[in-house]
């Protein structure tokens, strides 16, 4: 079989399925540099005024900023409860668990629509339209079921061993904890923060119903954006996007490879 | 150290996995399973007590017309992504660890990405006075540009793009458990490559292709901003038509869609977990899985 694999057809199908999840994701940035005044492409020229224009308008900054606080309040939220819904599935499971594991899981397998359009009618009765910890909220929710599988398996790889190697040579709790949970835990944490942050600063669906006026985050405003027009002021905004997701993406690969170096060394010496 | 505790420390200690729950349930129980039951009771209320809502939404055929619209788009998605995936994640099954690696990197990378700057991507190329356009007119092929976008076939290729990876994984996580031995076995005893693939290799990979299919249609059952914005009315899915419901205040006909889609999505949910087992969902989740 391997010696007759057409495989030079293989690798140009192959190239061309890359080129089609790629070409979109890169085309973005030629654009935002452009001198012409529409989208035009190739570009007639090199200028940064679509930069200008995303720097200089207040609308676009604020929404960048409040996403950014909205991001930040999701992580802190749904990782702390991710992790002690974690700490409680695989240290302290107990009858039943299994039961509230998959009802924590649900909001993944609800479409997003249907969540939001639940949500809005609750928010309504509770006047949340609109307000900053209804949008939070609201995202933790979506949040959530990712940081606890990340927690989960963080919680899993770590071997009982150490801790109790750890009290028997008379440290206590807390610093075990400190000192032998949390930096094994580390990365981890990290992953399921960059989750939580994706997981909120890309939702667009929850925040077109409950957000209000107030709550224009940066993915609604460039919803509403591609609605109405297309200038190149939103491929710099894509741009800028892009050298963000590059980044979280690094990140998250550095800290995949650095875990697996380390279980791999750990597997060795057991 | 539970032995020297008191007994209200013990019962504490008893306690503490509930209490370490609490504000996960707490969470979903008050803002998703609350508000969803609601939406369910709603659906049943507004405006006035009985199935009126449902009788509406089954009966109108422009409706069904967006119930089946939305099933098709989802199934032509699935088709898509698994031709382009299938070949993709069998080259990547047979390469070494280390360059399977680096390529399911790139596969990954669209995961990252802003599902608002892919859209802007593809309004980009396939616009009317869009890239692919521009080129085609520049080579003298056609006169006019061709529609590209605000129609089905934008709609798929959006959804395909953001399903693929999901595909692709998919297929890949069974294709390197398959035994390397038995094709090497099929060639050895004389078997064509066609033979090998078609009757060891398909059938030992057909897992990972169900469960992929399975997990794309799904998925895209739920699409609203892809449809929204790369498609034309033509193209109303279940989702897009919930928002504009809602936006018009239609409370009634909106939340009974709502929950028809639901009961679709959650039907070939548990179907997937009976098949397949719901963790193989989250197996790939995530940079530490």
């Amino acid at each position: 079989m391997r010696r007759r694999l057409p495989n030079a057809l293989l690798w140009i199908y192959a190239g061309a399925v890359f080129a089609f999840l790629f070409v979109p994701l890169l085309i973005v940035v030629p654009v935002s540099f452009s001198a012409g005044m529409y989208l035009q492409f190739p570009p007639p020229g090199f200028s940064l005024q679509w930069y200008q224009d995303y720097f200089g308008d207040p609308q676009w900054i604020d929404a960048t900023i409040l996403s950014v606080e909205i991001a930040l309040c999701v992580v802190l939220l749904a990782v702390g409860i991710g992790s002690l819904a974690a700490f409680v599935i695989v240290r302290r499971p107990f009858p039943g668990i299994g039961f509230i594991r998959m009802v924590l899981m649900t909001p993944l397998i609800v479409p997003s629509v249907v969540v939001a359009v639940a949500v809005y009618s609750v928010y309504v009765s509770f006047h949340l339209i609109g307000s900053f910890i209804g949008i939070v909220l609201a995202h933790t929710i979506g949040a959530l079921p990712f940081t606890i599988v990340l927690m989960v398996a963080g919680f899993q790889r770590i071997d009982r061993r150490l801790e109790e190697a750890s009290y028997t040579m008379g440290a206590g709790a807390a610093s075990t904890f400190r000192r032998v949970t949390l930096p094994i835990l580390r990365p981890s944490l990290f992953a399921a923060a960059i989750f939580a942050f994706i997981a909120s600063w890309d939702e667009v669906i929850m925040v077109i119903f409950i957000g209000g006026g107030a709550g224009t985050t940066l993915p609604l405003r460039m919803f509403n954006y591609l609605r109405t027009e297309i200038n190149p002021t939103i491929a710099a905004v894509s741009t800028l996007l892009l050298a963000f997701a590059v980044v979280a993406f690094a990140t998250a690969e550095w800290l995949r490879v650095r875990g697996e170096a380390r279980r791999a060394g750990k597997g060795g010496a057991a | 150290m539970r032995d020297e505790a008191g007994p209200g420390y013990g019962r504490l200690i008893q306690l503490l996995p509930l209490i370490l729950l609490a504000p996960g349930l707490a969470l979903v129980l008050l803002l998703f399973l609350y508000p969803l039951l609601r939406l369910i009771v709603e659906s049943f209320l507004d405006p006035t007590p009985g199935f009126a809502n449902y009788v509406t939404v089954l009966t109108d055929p422009t409706l069904w017309q967006i119930i089946e619209t939305t099933l098709i788009i989802s199934a032509q998605c699935t088709i898509a992504t698994l031709v382009l995936a299938y070949p993709v994640s069998y080259l990547l099954s047979r390469l070494p660890r280390p360059r399977a690696n680096l390529l399911m990197m790139f596969v990954l990378l669209p995961f990252w990405t802003s599902l608002l700057v892919r859209m802007y991507a593809w309004m980009v190329l396939l616009g009317r006075h869009g890239i692919i356009n521009e080129a085609v007119i520049g080579m003298g092929l056609t006169a006019t540009p061709y529609p590209l976008l605000y129609n089905r076939f934008a709609v798929i290729v959006g959804m395909s793009h953001f399903l693929l990876p999901f595909m692709v994984l998919s297929l890949y996580s069974t294709m390197i458990a398959i035994d390397r031995s038995l094709i090497e076995a099929a060639s050895s005893m004389g078997s064509s490559f066609r033979q090998t693939f078609w009757r060891i290799y398909l059938p030992l990979s057909l897992p990972g292709v169900y469960s992929g299919c399975l997990l794309v249609f799904i998925l895209g059952m739920g699409f609203y901003i892809t449809p929204a914005l790369l498609g034309s009315p033509r193209e109303t899915t279940i989702s897009v038509y919930i928002q504009q419901q809602i936006q018009q205040l239609n409370w009634g006909e909106g939340t009974a869609m709502a929950v028809i889609l639901v009961a679709i999505v959650i039907a070939l949910f548990a179907s997937y977990d009976r098949l397949f087992g719901f963790d193989r969902l989250f197996r790939n989740v995530g940079p530490q899985s």
